[in-house]
Formats: C-alpha cells, structure tokens, sequence
C-alpha cells in the first residue's frame, strides 16, 4: 500500500528509485573526565586528519574543478595549527576529545559570525567539519550525502552547500527535504542541476532508507511504498515528456498561438550561452549587483560600460531587460554604508538608495546608455523595489534623461501592485518579482524555512495580486512580465499567462519545460485556470485545479 | 622585526581561494611568519582558520612579520602575493 507525502514542488520533474537520508549530525555525547591527556589528544589529532583526509579524497574523486577548490580549502581549515593548539589546551584543561574539538571550533566560529557578511556564512562549514571529527570520534558515518553507487533520491531535513558542493547527479535523482521553502539553497541547487525536488515535505524522514519511492516535483508529492515496476513506469514516461520539453525551441505560445515571451535570468556575460541553449528570446532579468559586490568603492563609468557591453553584445539584437541596482536588505554593498539598518528588508535598498545617493543611478543608466548606443541592443531599464508612482515617476525621467528609450518598474510591494495602472501611465513595462512579492504581501522572510508555505507561489492573495498587474497591462496595452521563480514553474506558467503575464524569465534550465506547458494549453484554458487558482481556497488547492 | 605592510589585492578580499593559495605559500617559508589586521594580535600566517577570522576585503591593510634567516625574502614573496587579485589569477 503506498502512502503520499505532500510538500511544495520547487523543480518539476519524476524521479522513481530508492529514498536515502543524509546522515545526520551528530549529537555531543555527554562530558567523560580524561584520564589520560596524551591519548585523548592523539585521539582528537587522528579524527582532524581523518576529516581532512576524506575532503581530500572527495575533491579527487570529483570531476568538477571549482567544487574541488571548495573542498579543498575546507580540508584545510580542518588542517590548522591554531585549531590543533586550542583543541590541546581544551584536553589539558580536562575536556574529553570531542567536546575540545567543539569548544576548538567555537572560537573562530565566533570570531566569524562577529565579522559578518561571507564569513558568517562559512560558520556553516565549521559547523560541518566539526561534525565530521566528532562523527569520526564516535564511530558513525561522517554526515552527508550518501555515495551508494546507484540512482536514489536524497531526503534531508535541510540542504547546505557544504552538503552539496560535490553531489553526483548520476547517483542523486531527485532531492525531498523536511524544511526549506521555494528560495532555500535546496531549491536553487535542484533548479541548476535539473533535480526533481521537493521541499518543505513533513515525514520525508520517517520513511526508512531504501524504500521506494515516487517523487514529483511538479506536483509536490513524494509517494511512498510503490511497486517498483509502477515506479519506473512514470519515471520513464515523465522522461518522455522531458525529453520532448528540453528539445522544444522557438518563441513561447500557447497552442491556438497567443505569443509569451519566454526570457533568461542572467548575473553577466558568462550566463548568456546558457540562455542560448535553451533558446531564450531574450533577458527579462539581467541583474547588475555582481558588479558591485564586495566593493569598497562604486565601480567606474567604464567599468560599468564593459560590463553591461559585454551582455548587450552577446544577446546580439534580442531584447535586455537591466535592473538597475538592487543593493540593500540581503545584499549590502560597502560603498554605500548601509549598516546599522534594524530592519533592512524593510530599509534603504532597491531604486530608495537614490533617495540618498542619486549620482549612482545617474552614473549606471549613462552607462547603460553609452554600453547600448555601441551595441544597438534593444534595452530596457527596469528599477527595483518601487511602491508609488511618484518613485516610478522619477525613475523614468531619470531613464529618458539618460537617452533610454524603455523604462519599467519591478513589482515587488503590495502597494505597487494595487496601484498598477497608473504605474504604466507613467512607464513602459512591469516586471513582478515574485519571491520579493510573497515576502511582502505575507509578510514573511524569504530565508524563513519555517514560513515556506506562506511563500508558496501558488497562495490565492498572490496570484491575485499578480491578476491586477495583469489586467492594468491589458487595459494600457503594455508588457507585464514575471522575473521570480514562479517563472519557472511550468504548471504555474499558464496560469501566470491567464493572468495576463506577457513575459517569463527564469533561470535557463526552466525554459524548455515551460515553453512545452505552455505549448499544451490554449489561451482561453490559461484563463479558465486562472480564475479556478485566484478563486481556490489556500495555495495547495489552487495547485490541485491548475493541474 | 622585518615587517612588511600590504593592502589586499583580492577583488572577494583574503576568503576562499585567495587565503588558500596565500596560507599554502605561507605554510612553505622556511621562517614563521604572523599577519595582522589593524591593532589586533598577529595570528600564524599558515592558519586558515586564523587568516579567514581577520576578515580582510579587498583594499584592507594587513601587516606581515617575521624574523630570522630568510624572512626578508619570504615577507616580500608574500607580500606580493597579497597585493596581487589573486581572483582574477584563474
């Protein structure tokens, strides 16, 4: 008999073989009072070389360079004479081996998560290796991701990177996670490698390694206990249909030929061959804060020209929407000082840093307009996190100032949505940030797992919110596009349609699924769909009838 | 003491790859070498964990020292290295 557990698809996709779990942390055994100080330390010392030696061996087994480096530089943080002496005097003091490896840790933990920023966020791999030395010292696997030599699907309560950095997609097929919502890394990690996955799936760690199990990532459902020849049966069928997704080219149309644009998500010039292989008709979201990361001072006009230059030139006549910088909340950038903000998603960040420092935009869009009259692309500009006209108003004579011909605004702020209409009296397009807008109009972080469902692209009061931008488009005869992740979703996809999104933009991987969703339904079908998921009750409803 | 004073180079600061190829090249002078960011107490130059916890960006000051034969020649070697962007060394 088999049983189903219900998450939130983020990666559409079947995936039928065994489940495995990644092996848990282990928990600190209570204190044993050291007897012998000289044994204990050899005994910390070999679990520290043992944890070193396996990061060694996992960066020469895979095949990818830049992973190898990442595995590679956390060997050698576990291969460190400062954590060897504090680990000693922890012993000398009396700890016992694992709880000295832990308080070693503690230190340069702290002194990481007091600095902030990228080294805050490496506390999750010091927390990794000493798991690992602590496994060790116990005498269980070193927790991580299985490397059983066949296909299975991964089960985690949550994924990190570390956790990642070197999974083997011949081996994982498809990731289920306990927590997690559609932004968490499992998320984002699933949509870069194509994996089936679902997240925020309670009891996915209650099902026993090696059951079979029948995973869909559309769908959100992992079903547990099937026969195995049912199993494979839909898997290969679902491959099927993938296969004739990812082979799909040409524009995006509904199958009586209602034209959506479908467009690429892209950081920089090394994205765009990507978005050529899945044949994008374009950008929808060129983000430009890669530029300006990290940097104690604002980048060059000229700087900013190569840059956006590069972009133009590679898409090579094909439509580039730029967002102009979209520092703040969790991207703060140096250079413009934005600490001590209690509350930054609520802050100075997105087109409000103009309110302060006006001269960066001016100095992006006359970049942006001299990178665009070399190249003869067709440009359009986009500022993020606007909330009233009177911001729209502003951006866009700053815009036409520059000598741009298309200005647009990101609807991101519940306020912005409901006010759609007279948004596009006074610019050219919208473009709906869909994960900025769940956060905001539910009031909930984007990085709460625990609040996931509430960020569920499908809840009824977004869809809704999106339907207003989508009639204001209608009625003025502009563009309305979709740059989050929803975009991706190509069950979603016709329903954003139905709502009146003209445009989708999403990472490339998504495009072939999505342009095959949209291809399979008409016009009218997309409207009738969305009406059903605007009307249905909670989010998992309004999925169960768009489907 | 032979001291050298260095400002990052490293468009991602002293992280990741960049304090990996400089702990490695520390790790291999023949003389014991300290870094230091600003007032705070010289750490080994051959400990990740100790270089990654300076926190140093791209522009930040840090100040190498060493002492006894050879430190002259590994401080500058080091010092190099430092003010190189060693992300853009790919």
């Amino acid at each position: 008999m088999s049983e189903v557990l219900t998450g939130i698809g983020v990666c559409a996709g079947i995936a039928a073989g065994p489940l495995l779990r990644i092996a848990a942390a282990p928990a600190l055994p209570a204190p044993v009072p050291v007897t012998d100080t000289e044994a204990e330390y050899t005994r910390a010392e070999a679990a520290l070389a043992e944890v070193v030696a396996e990061l060694g061996r996992r960066a020469d087994r895979t095949a990818d360079a830049t992973v190898a480096e990442v595995l590679r530089a956390e060997a050698l943080m576990a291969d460190d004479e400062e954590l060897r002496d504090g680990v000693r005097e922890l012993i000398d003091e009396g700890h016992d081996a694992p709880h000295a490896i832990d308080g070693a840790f503690a230190t340069f933990r702290e002194a990481f998560a007091a600095a902030g920023g990228y080294l805050a966020e490496r506390v999750a791999d010091l927390d990794d290796l000493r798991d690992r030395a602590v496994a060790v010292l116990l005498g269980l696997p070193m927790p991580g991701v299985p490397a059983p030599g066949h296909p299975y699907v991964l089960a985690a309560r949550d994924l990190a990177p570390a956790d990642t950095a070197d999974l083997d997609p011949e081996q994982v097929i498809g990731l289920v996670t306990e927590v997690g919502g559609p932004t968490s890394h499992t998320a984002i990690l699933a949509r870069a490698l194509g994996l089936p996955a679902v997240v925020a799936c309670p009891g996915a760690l209650a099902v026993p390694d090696g059951t079979f199990v029948l995973l869909d990532g559309a769908s959100g459902h992992l079903r547990v206990g099937v026969s195995e020849a049912d199993a494979t049966a839909a898997a290969q069928n679902a491959a099927r249909v993938a296969a004739a997704a990812s082979t799909s080219t040409g524009a995006g149309r509904t199958s009586d030929g209602y034209a959506v644009k479908l467009l690429a998500n892209v950081g920089s010039a090394k994205n765009v061959p990507s978005a050529d292989e899945a044949h994008a008709e374009g950008i929808g979201l060129f983000r430009t804060e890669l530029l300006f990361l990290d940097r104690t001072r604002e980048p060059t006009l000229d700087e900013q020209i190569t840059a956006y230059r590069d972009v133009f030139t590679a898409m090579a006549g094909r439509r580039v929407v730029i967002r102009t910088l979209d520092a703040g909340a969790d991207k703060p950038l140096p250079f413009l000082n934005q600490d001590g903000e209690p509350n930054p998603a609520l802050g100075i960040r997105g087109l409000r840093v103009a309110r302060q420092r006006p001269d960066v935009l001016t100095t992006q869009l006359a970049a942006i307009a001299e990178a665009r009259s070399q190249t003869g692309a067709d440009v359009w500009v986009m500022a993020p996190m606007v909330s009233t006209t009177a911001e729209a108003t502003g951006f866009a004579a700053a815009v036409r100032d520059a000598g741009l011909p298309k200005a647009g605004v990101m609807i991101e702020v519940p306020a912005a949505a409901l006010r759609a209409a007279d948004l596009l009296r006074v610019v050219d397009f919208l473009s709906i940030g869909t994960n900025d807008l769940s956060q905001y109009t539910f009031a909930a972080d984007r990085m709460c797992g625990d609040l996931a469902d509430l960020l569920d692209p499908w809840q009824p009061a977004l869809l809704q919110l999106i339907g207003v931008c989508g009639e204001a488009g209608r009625a003025a005869g502009k563009p309305v596009g979709v740059c989050g992740e929803a975009a991706a979703d190509p069950l979603l996809a016709p329903v954003l349609v139905g709502l009146g999104v003209t445009s989708l933009s999403m990472s490339p991987r998504a495009i072939g699924p999505v342009r095959a969703a949209l291809a399979g339904r008409t016009e009218a079908d997309c409207r009738r769909l969305a009406e059903l998921a605007v009307a249905a009750p909670d989010a998992r409803e309004a999925r169960k009838l768009a489907a | 003491m032979p001291t050298r004073t260095v400002t990052v180079g490293s468009s991602s600061g002293l992280h990741a790859r960049p304090a990996k190829i400089f702990v490695e090249a520390a790790a291999k002078a023949p003389v014991k070498v300290t870094i230091r960011s600003g007032d705070r107490k010289p750490v080994p130059a051959k400990s990740m964990l100790s270089v990654l916890a300076l926190g140093a960006k791209q522009g930040t000051e840090v100040i190498l020292e060493a002492e006894g034969e050879g430190a002259d020649e590994a401080l500058d070697s080091l010092a190099a290295l430092l003010a190189k962007d060693l992300d853009a060394d790919v």
